[in-house]
C-alpha cells in the first residue's frame, strides 16, 4: 500500500504557475479598485467641466470636506469588514461634541475636560451597542437604529434644558481653547496651501488602520468575524470582544469628528447629524467593503470619501444645483456596488 | 502487515472499552469498544441514527461518556471541554471545518493561532509555513494568498487537516469528510488520510460509505441503534461483506420483497434490482 504513496516533489523556489496571474490581474482583486475607478473618472469629469475645480484652493477644500467624511468612515469600514454596521454614527458626532462643549461651558472647567468627558461618553455609546449586539443576538441595524433615535432626542433635549436653545454656547475664550483648537481644527501651510489638520489626522487613521487590517493578529479576527463568525468561534477567536472593540472604534473617530466640529465653530446646533450615518456607510461600500462582512479596506473607505467630496465640491464649482449631491450619491453608491461585486467575481474566478 | 503487530503491542493512542451513553433514560451508545493506535485509521461506520455523532463527540470532548472507559495514551480520562482533548493531541474536523471563505489560505491555517511578531504578525513565516505545510501533505498550492474558498472541496478538506496536525494532533477526528464530495474529491481526501497515517497520526474516519473505509481502514467499527454491530481488522472482513454489513442484508431483500409485491413495472425493476445486489453481496437472508 506504501509503494503509492509517493513523497511529493521537492518545492520549485518559484512556482511557474504564479506567471499566470499577471500584475493587473492581482491589482483588480483588490477591493478598493473599483472607487479608484470612480474617484479618476468623476475628476476628470469635473476638472473638464468645472474651471474654478483645477485650481489649488478648491483642491485643499475638496480635501477637507473628504476629511469630514473620511475620519468616521475609517471606523465604519472596519464594523462593516467586521460584519455589523453603525447606523448612530452621523448622530453620535454631534453628541461628543455636545457633551464635550456643555461640559466646559456648564462646570467652567479647561476645555480638555469636556474633551475626555467627551471621549469617555462616546467609548461608553459605542460599548453599549455593542454590548447589546452580542447580548440580544439582535441585528446591528435594529440595535443601532435604537440608539440612533434615543441619541438624536437626547441631543435636542438635553441641549434645550442646559442652554434654553438648539445651540451650545460660544466656548472659545474658556482655558484650553486655543491648544485643544490646534490640534483639532488648526490649518497647516504646507508650499503656499491652506490644508485643515483633519485632513492629516485622516491619513494617519486611514494607515493605522490598514495596518491593523492586514499586519496583526486583530485584523485577521475582524475579517473572520465578519466572514464567518461560527468558524471564527470554532478556531478560538473572540467574537464578541472583537464586536464591541470595532463599535467602540466608531464611536472613537466619531468623537475625534465631533471634536473637530466644536473646535472649528465654537458652538454646535444640537439637531445635526442625523443623515451622516449614510455617507460615512455609503463611502465603505463605494470603497469596495461588502455589506455581508469580510471584505474591504480602509484606503477604499477614504477613496469613498473622496468621491464625496469631490462631487460636493464640483457640484458648487461648476455652477450646478447643489441639490443634485444627494441623486449623485444614490446614483453612485447603486454603481459602485455593481462595480464591486463584477471586479469581485472577475477577481474570484481569475485566480 | 507490519504495521498490525506494531499496534498489537504499542499503547493505542485512544481506547474505548465498553463506553457508552445516557441522556436521562435514552441510551444513545452503549458497549462500544474502539482503538486506534500511531500510524492507523479506524473507520467507524454506520447509518443516520447509528450513534456515530455520539460517539465521535465523547471522543471530541464535548460529551462525557457514562459508562465503560476511555483511555489516551494508557491513561484513563473524562474530558470537560474539546479543548482538554485538543491539548493532548486529539483534534475533530468537522464537517463545516470551521473557515472562512474569503480569507487568504494561510490567514485560515493560522486563524486563532495567529504567530505574533513585536506588535504585529510575523507574516512571512506563516505564509511560508502554510505553504510548507499544505506541500507535506501533498497539497502544491500556487499561492497561499488565495482566498480558501476557491479551493474545491475535497482541497479545503485537506487544509482543515493539514491544520489540525500542523498544530500538534496526534489523533485526527474526521466527521464524514467524504459526505459532500463528489468522487475524484473524495479520492483526493482518502489519500491525505493515507498520508496522515505515513505520517504518523492516529486517524479515526467517520463515514456512512463502505467504498470509502475500506481503502484507507485498518480497524472498522460498525454501529447500529447505539450498538456495536461489529467490530473486525482488516484480515477479518472483506469489503463485500463489510458493503453487506452496512446495507444491513436482511433489510435490503425485505425492500425488494415489497416493492415486487407493488403494482407497476418500475417497482417490479428496482426489486429485481435489489435482489439482485443482494445476491452478489453473498447475503442470504442474515447478517454473517
Amino acid at each position: 500500500m506504501s509503494q503509492t504513496l509517493v513523497a511529493p516533489p521537492p518545492a520549485p523556489s518559484t512556482d511557474e504557475r504564479l506567471a499566470r496571474k499577471s500584475m493587473l490581474g492581482r491589482l483588480m482583486a483588490r477591493p478598493e479598485v473599483g472607487a479608484l475607478a470612480g474617484a479618476v473618472v468623476i475628476y476628470v469629469l469635473f476638472f473638464v467641466v468645472a474651471p474654478p475645480f483645477r485650481e489649488a484652493p478648491s483642491l485643499a477644500t475638496v480635501l477637507y470636506q473628504s476629511s469630514l467624511y473620511g475620519i468616521p468612515a475609517v471606523g465604519v469600514a472596519l464594523l462593516m469588514i467586521g460584519g455589523e454596521f453603525d447606523l448612530s454614527a452621523g448622530v453620535s458626532v454631534i453628541t461628543a461634541s455636545l457633551v464635550a462643549s456643555m461640559t466646559a461651558y456648564q462646570l467652567s472647567v479647561n476645555v480638555w475636560v469636556g474633551v475626555l468627558v467627551s471621549l469617555v461618553v462616546a467609548l461608553g455609546i459605542g460599548l453599549l451597542n455593542g454590548y447589546l449586539l452580542v447580548k440580544t443576538r439582535l441585528p446591528s441595524f435594529l440595535v443601532t437604529l435604537a440608539t440612533f433615535f434615543m441619541l438624536t432626542g437626547l441631543n435636542l433635549a438635553v441641549t434645550k434644558i442646559v442652554s434654553g436653545g438648539v445651540a451650545t454656547k460660544d466656548i472659545s475664550d474658556i482655558d484650553g481653547f486655543d491648544s485643544a483648537h490646534a490640534f483639532f481644527a488648526s490649518d497647516v501651510v504646507i508650499g503656499g496651501m491652506n490644508l485643515r489638520i483633519t485632513l492629516f489626522w485622516w491619513a494617519v487613521f486611514v494607515a493605522v488602520a490598514t495596518w491593523v487590517l492586514l499586519r496583526t493578529r486583530t485584523g485577521n479576527w475582524i475579517f473572520a468575524v465578519g466572514g464567518a463568525d461560527a468558524s471564527a468561534r470554532a478556531v478560538g477567536v473572540p467574537v464578541k470582544k472583537v464586536k464591541i472593540g470595532l463599535f467602540m472604534t466608531v464611536s472613537f473617530v466619531c468623537w475625534f469628528t465631533g471634536m473637530h466640529i466644536l473646535f472649528s465653530f465654537n458652538t454646535v446646533q444640537s439637531g445635526q447629524g442625523p443623515g451622516n450615518e449614510f455617507l460615512y456607510i455609503i463611502a465603505a461600500v463605494v470603497g469596495g467593503c461588502l455589506l455581508t462582512g469580510g471584505y474591504g479596506s480602509a484606503v477604499g473607505a477614504a477613496i469613498g470619501a473622496f468621491i464625496f467630496g469631490m462631487t460636493e465640491q464640483g457640484i458648487v464649482l461648476a455652477g450646478w444645483e447643489a441639490d443634485w449631491f444627494k441623486f449623485f450619491l444614490g446614483a453612485m453608491l447603486l454603481g459602485a456596488t455593481l462595480l464591486n461585486v463584477y471586479i469581485r467575481q472577475r477577481a474570484e474566478t481569475r485566480l | 502487515m507490519t504495521t498490525e503487530t506494531k499496534a498489537e503491542t504499542a499503547t493505542p493512542l485512544v481506547k474505548l472499552t465498553g463506553a457508552g451513553k445516557n441522556y436521562g433514560n435514552i441510551n444513545a451508545l452503549s458497549g462500544i469498544d474502539l482503538e486506534v493506535g500511531a500510524s492507523e485509521v479506524t473507520c467507524v461506520l454506520g447509518d443516520n441514527g447509528a450513534g456515530k455523532s455520539t460517539l465521535i463527540k465523547i471522543i471530541a470532548g464535548l460529551h462525557q461518556h457514562t459508562s465503560g472507559t476511555y483511555e489516551v495514551a494508557g491513561n484513563e480520562v473524562h474530558f470537560n471541554s474539546p479543548r482538554e482533548a485538543l491539548e493532548l493531541g486529539i483534534a475533530t474536523v468537522y464537517q463545516d471545518l470551521a473557515v472562512v471563505p474569503l480569507m487568504p489560505v494561510w490567514r485560515n491555517f493560522f486563524l486563532g493561532n495567529e504567530v505574533r511578531k513585536r506588535l504585529g504578525m510575523d507574516i512571512a513565516f506563516m505564509r511560508r509555513t502554510a505553504k510548507k505545510e499544505l506541500l507535506d501533505m501533498g497539497i502544491d498550492l500556487r499561492d497561499v494568498e488565495q482566498p480558501i474558498g476557491t479551493l474545491s472541496g475535497g482541497e479545503r478538506q485537506c487544509v482543515a487537516i493539514s491544520r489540525a496536525v500542523y498544530f500538534g494532533a496526534k489523533v485526527l477526528i474526521l466527521d464524514e469528510p467524504t459526505a459532500a464530495l463528489g468522487v475524484k474529491q473524495s479520492g483526493v481526501v482518502l489519500k491525505y488520510i493515507l498520508q496522515a497515517r505515513e505520517r504518523g497520526l492516529g486517524v479515526i474516519f467517520i463515514t456512512h460509505n463502505p467504498h470509502h473505509a475500506f481503502p484507507v481502514g485498518d480497524r472498522f467499527l460498525l454501529l447500529k441503534r447505539g450498538r456495536t454491530l461489529g467490530y473486525y481488522r482488516k484480515n477479518e472482513i472483506t469489503r463485500d461483506e463489510l458493503t453487506a454489513l452496512m446495507a444491513g442484508g436482511a433489510e435490503l431483500e425485505e425492500l425488494s420483497h415489497e416493492l415486487s409485491a407493488q403494482d407497476g413495472a418500475v417497482s417490479a425493476a428496482a426489486a429485481k434490482m435489489l435482489e439482485d445486489e443482494v445476491h452478489d453481496l453473498g447475503i442470504t437472508g442474515k447478517t454473517p
